[in-house]
């Protein structure tokens, strides 16, 4: 592990004795074509416990979505196993939620808002009452109450975003994944998905891996950043984020510790596009 | 009045190619292709064969395609599909032009739009074969008679299409061609007709499969020669095995028309940058 | 306001072609064209008595029964194919040669299969208004956005609630265009059937009128099927409206930015 600043602590943090929620052990995708195989993941090992809010930071192509499709169960990994709970998950897990960047494409187009989030939960065969309530609750957490009967194509980018973001908190999983979810939404906007998922994150208990490849949002966001190496990928340095829990776009920004730490990322991942400090 | 015709192109344009790993096709889908019409030869043969249905009724694969053989070595044969083909350009010919014509002189001007709506949208869906009596009357068993309801089914395919396409006209190009004091030719020529002509080939995909199919019906009920009035004299004089060779063959036309259009279709959106959806 | 100017470019152009025909033809003796008076009452009294139960009930009852069937067998087996790859790539071609013959050559294959009866003109039907139905559902059903089947998949939706809330959706402004194929060639081949073997029906009826010179009444036959043609056309446009409402809803979206 290169760590050049000695004010930089890394490994997952000590303080936390909550129980391994997933685990990711040796995982390897290979894709064979017809042009030669290719290595997307070489070999990928971390852990995530109970309720932390963990971001995975690297350089764009880097097999961030690889990873994540392979975590969801949506994709078969050539080697190693992803454990979720102690299980090995072999096909998309039921405690899982997974928010895709493509918010445009991963609402029902055909459903209003309110039955865009009551779905999974009538797939799972929750009483009305109770999914009623559970489903105002989520759309009240995102602030769309107002918004629950129209349909995703009448809304603005973020909002379908949040409407993504709701479903997955109304189906209350151990784990959410999300895809660079906000890649394609404009600044302002935001900032304000960031906030939200860090309140999600608090008011739930939820634990949360969060794929991105922007470094200042998997600062500010995370409580620890695993900073993946160019492709073939391998973890290159798992940094633990000691900013405050209470965190706030203009303070919690211009801190000093918020500075370095990001310069510190992004030295890391400029390494990694060089492909020096990936080889562990 | 629309038709078998195939809406298989630019579909999703939003959709990525689909995931090509993952269980991996074992046989490339032309040899599964050419498999499936072996395997519905065989069964074909099979049936009959095992006496499931009399030979007289349905003769076996074998039979229908040794009649084939037999019937491309008369001259009849020839002289007839001759026939059809020629009736059907014919009346694709004059149903294009005429629906081009009608199309660029309507669709430009949101006055004769509106005007015509109504009574376009009355007269398209009325069932061309409604016209069989009276090209009778007017015409007799000429291949006139055929013609009057392939050029009445075909007009309209093509007219709906050339009004999307001069409908899709860029307003700031419109604007743009005006101020630059281009006038009403000048613009059909240089914008209007570049602009509309994807759609135009759009609607002679459409318009060639309905023609064809008005073609053969015309022969079959009306007569006059070609291999709708072929099939129709077998019918009647118990030529069975002769009248399916003849269906097939029809359906083989039919098969290269559309085959044909597609590509003519294909190498006019070729530099169509936008895909669009095909106006329904 | 509004509403009635809309209706006044509605009906302006075809009151203005009936008046020029009304015109055209006030001492005309042509034989081959009927005023528009004795058209209208030509046409109430051919069609509207017994004739109505006896020839046309009896053709719309068939129209009905073989595009329905062709509509639902198309949908069921183009889900079962669309979803199945190696089945899709094996039946394609064979789907698309099917598709490319002229339905009507079907009717003498029928006749001879079948029979000259009433099974034989909605099999007719079926076998050639299912094919647009069932290559477009194929069509849709591969078209399905991957983002929103793994979604479905991550939510571990079931193979029925997938179905319902995602493959037949997703698929189903490919299925309109489809059904709308389907049933203008339904129509055709409703009178067609009847034309070739038939002693009652509509198209029948409209054959014997024309061969036996009974212009005017002819005329009224082909209005009626026009009729029937443009009132198909709006009970389709109706329920597309309908079922495919935030379909022209996105689309107009889109199109809006």
């Amino acid at each position: 592990m290169a760590g050049d600043s000695a004010t930089i602590e890394t490994g997952p943090r000590e303080d936390v004795h909550s129980p391994v929620a997933l685990s990711v052990q040796g995982l390897q995708k290979i894709y064979s074509s017809d042009t030669g195989d290719v290595e997307a993941v070489r070999d990928l090992t971390f852990e995530l416990r109970q309720g932390e809010l963990v971001c995975l930071v690297g350089p764009s192509g880097c097999g961030k979505t690889t990873l994540l499709r392979c975590i969801a169960g949506l994709l078969d990994p050539t080697a190693g196993t992803v454990t979720l709970d102690g299980a090995v998950v072999t096909g998309p897990p039921k405690k899982m939620a997974v928010v895709f960047q493509e918010y445009g494409r991963s609402l029902f187009a055909w459903l209003t808002v309110r039955q865009n989030v009551e779905l999974p939960l009538k797939n799972a065969g929750m009483p009305k009452a109770e999914r009623q309530k559970a489903v105002s609750e989520a759309l009240h957490a995102v602030g769309l109450e107002h918004a629950e009967s129209s349909y995703p194509w009448q809304l603005s980018g973020g909002m379908q975003q949040r409407v993504a973001i709701a479903r997955a908190v109304a189906y209350k999983p151990e784990v959410l994944l999300m895809d660079e979810p906000f890649a394609a939404v404009d600044a302002q906007t935001r900032a304000d998905l960031e906030d939200l998922i860090r309140r999600v994150w608090k008011e739930l208990g939820v634990t949360v891996l969060f794929i991105t490849h922007d470094i200042d949002e998997s600062v500010y966001l995370g409580e620890r950043v695993l900073i993946l190496s160019n492709s073939p990928t391998v973890i290159q340095e798992d940094l633990t984020i000691d900013l405050p829990a209470d965190r706030d776009q203009l303070t919690t920004r211009s801190l000093p510790r918020f500075t370095e730490l990001r310069t510190h990322v992004y030295a890391e991942i400029q390494k990694a596009k060089r492909g020096k400090g990936g080889d562990a | 009045m629309t038709a078998a015709a195939s809406t298989s192109s630019p579909v999703s344009p939003t959709s990525p190619p689909r995931r090509a790993h993952g269980r991996g096709a074992p046989l490339p889908s032309w040899v599964l292709g050419v498999l499936g019409i072996v395997g519905f030869l065989a069964t074909w043969e099979l049936v009959v064969r095992s006496g499931l249905v009399e030979a007289e009724y349905l003769p076996a694969a074998s039979a229908v395609l040794r009649e084939i053989a037999e019937l491309a070595g008369t001259s009849e044969f020839w002289a007839a599909l001759g026939r059809t083909v020629r009736t059907w350009a014919i009346g694709l010919a004059i149903a294009a032009s005429a629906a081009v014509v009608v199309g660029l002189v309507i669709g430009p001007s949101r006055f004769l739009r509106r005007a015509t709506h109504s009574t376009i949208e009355f007269l398209r869906p009325i069932p061309s074969v409604a016209l069989i009596p009276l090209a009778v009357l007017l015409y007799g068993t000429s291949m006139q008679s055929t013609l009057l309801l392939v050029v009445y089914a075909a007009f309209w395919q093509v007219l709906i299409q050339v009004l999307y396409g001069v409908g899709d006209v860029d307003p700031v190009a419109s604007d743009t061609a005006r101020s630059f004091g281009l006038g009403a030719l000048a613009r059909i020529r240089h914008l209007t007709w570049p602009t509309a002509l994807p759609y135009v080939m759009t609607g002679l995909r459409l318009g060639a499969a309905v023609a064809l199919i008005l073609t053969v019906t015309g022969e079959l009920v009306i007569g006059g020669g070609g291999i709708g009035t072929e099939i129709a004299l077998a019918n009647s004089g118990g030529a069975v095995p002769q009248m399916y060779a003849l269906v097939v063959v029809a359906g083989l036309i039919g098969v290269v028309v559309n085959l044909v259009a597609r590509v003519v279709e294909r190498r006019a959106l070729h530099w169509h940058v936008s895909v669009r959806r095909e106006a329904l | 306001m509004k509403v009635l100017k809309s209706i006044a470019y509605a009906v302006t152009l075809p009151a203005l072609l009936i008046l020029l025909w009304w015109v055209l033809t006030i001492d005309s003796t042509n034989f081959y064209v009927p005023k528009p008076g004795e058209l209208a009452t030509t046409f109430v009294d051919t069609w509207f008595g017994e004739r109505f139960r006896e020839d046309v009930m009896p053709s719309v009852a068939r129209f009905a029964a073989g595009t329905l069937l062709a509509i639902v067998l198309g949908i069921a087996a183009g889900v079962c194919i669309g979803s199945v790859r190696w089945l899709r790539s094996l039946l394609e071609p064979m789907l698309e040669f099917f598709r490319a013959i002229p339905p009507p050559v079907l009717v003498p294959i029928l006749m001879v299969l079948i029979g000259i009866n009433d099974r034989m003109k909605i099999a007719v039907i079926v076998f050639g208004a299912i094919w647009p139905v069932l290559l477009n559902t194929i069509e849709g059903v591969r078209a399905v956005d991957p983002v929103l089947v793994d979604t479905a998949r991550t939510y571990g939706l079931s193979r029925w609630q997938r179905l319902r809330t995602l493959v037949l959706p997703s698929a189903a402004p490919q299925i309109a265009a489809g059904v709308r194929q389907a049933l203008s060639i339904g129509l055709i081949l409703m009178v067609i059937s009847e034309m070739f073997a038939s002693s009652s029906g509509l198209g029948f009826t409209i054959v014997l009128f024309q061969r036996s010179f009974a212009v005017t009444e002819m005329w009224s036959g082909i209005v009626l099927l026009g009729l029937i043609g443009v009132a198909v056309s709006i009970v389709f446009q109706v329920c597309e409206r309908k079922i495919l409402h935030w379909y022209y809803g996105q689309k107009e979206v889109q199109h809006g930015r």
